[in-house]
């Protein structure tokens, strides 16, 4: 938060956790590029939730990961907690790729949860929450298991520290990864479909997690089809399509009064 | 649901089928062809003169023989310990972003793929005749030091890393599809909490890819094992193959000391795929208990490995490479 190239990559007044401006992403050259995002923008505040909907293939999970440059944007920029993610930008506004290290810290702070999970099969659930803090921040073991202890008993799994990942329902596990990735101290939690490789019974209690986390004040980014959680919980819902961003406003106004016809046949098909 | 009957006759189903199995003669006609085949092989080693059996017995455990075993087993585990060592470098740098890396490793393993070992170890054998000093400097510039070749590369570490260099090539083809089995979705998750690249393969990537690494790895030993009879090409004339031919050469009785050769490479061999059974048991156990309770990290051996196989992040059915 308080790297020195700062003052030249974000307005001074921005109190926005995340803002994102006209980032386009294309995979592939040639013939085979796919143009996925088509110049998003999205502004996200400190301690707010953002919900983003949207039909299979808008781009929801392409847009999430170059927020936390699992992906490099193809054009525009990305600014999270103020730095500009992957780039540095020099006196003469040119831009130069981050070493991949700088890059891997700025990822440091943000978590991110996906919808498989993917805990460490061969790590048990504390140590799979141990590993960033140990490996990453250079804690020792001994109070990177004290916190993990303490984050395993917030997500309500104090009964299954020692447990593989594989000895766990899905619930659980998806409760181990949020715990992991909070374990890193993050300023903004990105969640990919969390809830969607879950059995039904078992959506509650991962939603409840992060419903406790948002209650916590924490920035929130989440991509779901719970249209519920997205009603209670998030301040900001933003309807995607087709690599753009169709509508966004608070709940009732989206969901309740969609303005866009795109909008309206989404949320028809899934309400 | 319990399968098994109880003992005191009560038996659940009631209306249990006794029925006859199927009728199978063609077991009964295999096993007698087979013990048939099976004593017309034993009499004709037993009675032939020409084995030697007496020399056999007397030579099984010559002091050359025996060393020779040891030179064996020395060069087999000395090149295969250098050559894993080689091959995860090897593997690591196939899947590098750096160009030059990847094709390095590249052109390593076509070249010792490419060409027989035989004539690789020739080659090794015949460097001190084409280069009789060895010197490290900048290419056409001045030199830092130099030495003479056959003074400190014998034919012992020629062949060692003869060796070692030809399996690395293989072994670096396990390797790569061992990493390639591991779901993506893993160094994922990694590169989001920040891990850095090395960590990542360090913590995560390796320890599962040792699932399917291991078992072909085993069977590159048992591989080497024969292949270092090859190192007479160097020459290096001290490991088993070539002791018993000396001998055999040496007392005419050429076929009794073959006859000892094979006793002890089979004998090494069983041992070998005994260890190999184990390690194999202990990298790819399948996934009973799945809800008994683990001490962390000290639970039964093959805890960690059996997690691994159970979450299905790694596929196994990779192409296994052998050597020729
Ligand atoms: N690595 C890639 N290479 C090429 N195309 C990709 C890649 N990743 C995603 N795409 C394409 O980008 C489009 C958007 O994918 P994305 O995963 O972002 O969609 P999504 O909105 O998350 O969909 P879903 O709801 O199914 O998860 C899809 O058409 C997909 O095929
Ligand atoms: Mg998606």
């Amino acid at each position: 938060m308080s790297a020195p190239t700062d003052a030249a990559a974000v307005p001074a007044a921005s109190t926005d956790m995340v803002s994102v401006r006209a980032v386009h992403k294309v995979f592939g050259h040639g013939h085979d590029a796919v143009h996925v995002l088509k110049g998003v923008d999205l502004d996200v505040p400190r301690g707010s939730v953002t919900v983003i909907l949207g039909p299979s293939g808008s781009g929801k999970s392409t847009l999430l990961r170059c927020i936390n440059e699992l992906e490099e944007i193809t054009g525009g920029s990305v600014v999270v907690g103020g730095d500009l993610m992957g780039y540095r930008k020099d006196d003469k506004g040119v831009l130069h790729r981050l070493h991949p290290k700088v890059v891997a810290k700025q990822r440091s702070r943000i978590g991110m949860v996906f919808q498989r999970f993917h805990l460490f099969p061969h790590m048990t659930a504390v140590e799979n929450i141990m590993e960033a803090p140990v490996q990453v921040r250079g804690l020792t073991k001994k109070a990177a298991r004290q916190r993990a202890l303490e984050l395993i008993e917030r997500v309500g799994l104090s009964d299954r520290t020692d447990h593989y990942p594989a000895q766990l329902s899905g619930g659980q596990q998806q409760r181990v990864a949020i715990a992991r990735a909070l374990a890193m101290d993050p300023e903004l939690m990105l969640f990919d479909e969390p809830t969607s490789a879950l059995d039904p019974e078992l959506v509650g209690e991962v939603l409840s997690v992060m419903q406790d986390l948002a209650r916590s004040g924490m920035t929130m980014i989440v991509v779901t089809h719970e249209i519920g959680f997205a009603r209670e919980v998030a301040d900001h819902v933003v309807f995607m399509d087709d690599g753009v961003i169709v509508e966004s406003g608070p709940p009732r106004r989206v969901l309740d009064d969609p303005r866009e016809q795109r909008t309206k046949d989404f949320l028809a098909h899934v309400l | 649901m319990t399968t098994q009957t109880s003992p005191s006759g009560s038996d659940p189903v009631p209306n249990r089928i006794h029925a006859r199995p199927v009728p199978r003669p063609g077991r009964l006609v295999a096993a007698v062809a087979v013990l048939v085949l099976a004593a017309m092989a034993a009499n004709a080693l037993i009675t032939n003169e020409n084995f030697r059996w007496d020399v056999v017995w007397l030579y099984l455990r010559d002091i050359v023989v025996i060393r020779g075993v040891m030179w064996t087993l020395v060069l087999t585990f000395g090149s295969m310990a250098i050559a894993v060592v080689l091959a995860v470098a090897l593997a690591m740098m196939r899947r590098s972003d750096n160009p030059v890396m990847r094709s390095v490793s590249w052109a390593w393993i076509w070249f010792f793929r490419g060409t027989p070992i035989y004539t690789q170890l020739i080659f090794w054998g015949l460097l001190a005749v084409l280069y009789p000093r060895l010197s490290l400097g900048i290419p056409f510039g001045p030199e830092f030091f130099s030495f003479r070749t056959d003074e400190v590369l014998t034919a012992f570490w020629l062949a060692l890393f003869g060796l070692a260099f030809n399996e690395s090539a293989y072994l670096a083809e396990i390797v790569r599809a061992g990493l390639t089995s591991v779901d993506p979705g893993q160094t994922e998750a990694a590169k989001a909490l920040g891990m850095k690249d090395g960590k990542i393969m360090r913590r995560v990537i390796l320890p599962q890819a040792m699932r399917v690494i291991v078992p072909p790895t085993g069977n590159e030993t048992i591989s080497m094992l024969k292949t270092t009879s090859l190192v007479v090409a160097v020459p290096l004339t001290f490991e088993l193959t070539y002791a018993t031919s000396a001998i055999g050469n040496r007392t005419f009785l050429p076929i009794p000391l073959l006859v000892i050769a094979a006793l002890w490479y089979l004998l090494i061999t069983s041992i070998l795929m005994v260890g190999q059974h184990y390690l194999e048991q202990y990298y790819g156990r399948g996934f009973g208990t799945s809800t008994r309770r683990r001490g962390r990290g000290k639970g039964p051996a093959g805890g960690k490995q059996a997690a691994i196989a159970a979450a299905g992040t790694v596929q196994d059915d990779v192409n296994k490479d052998v050597t020729p």
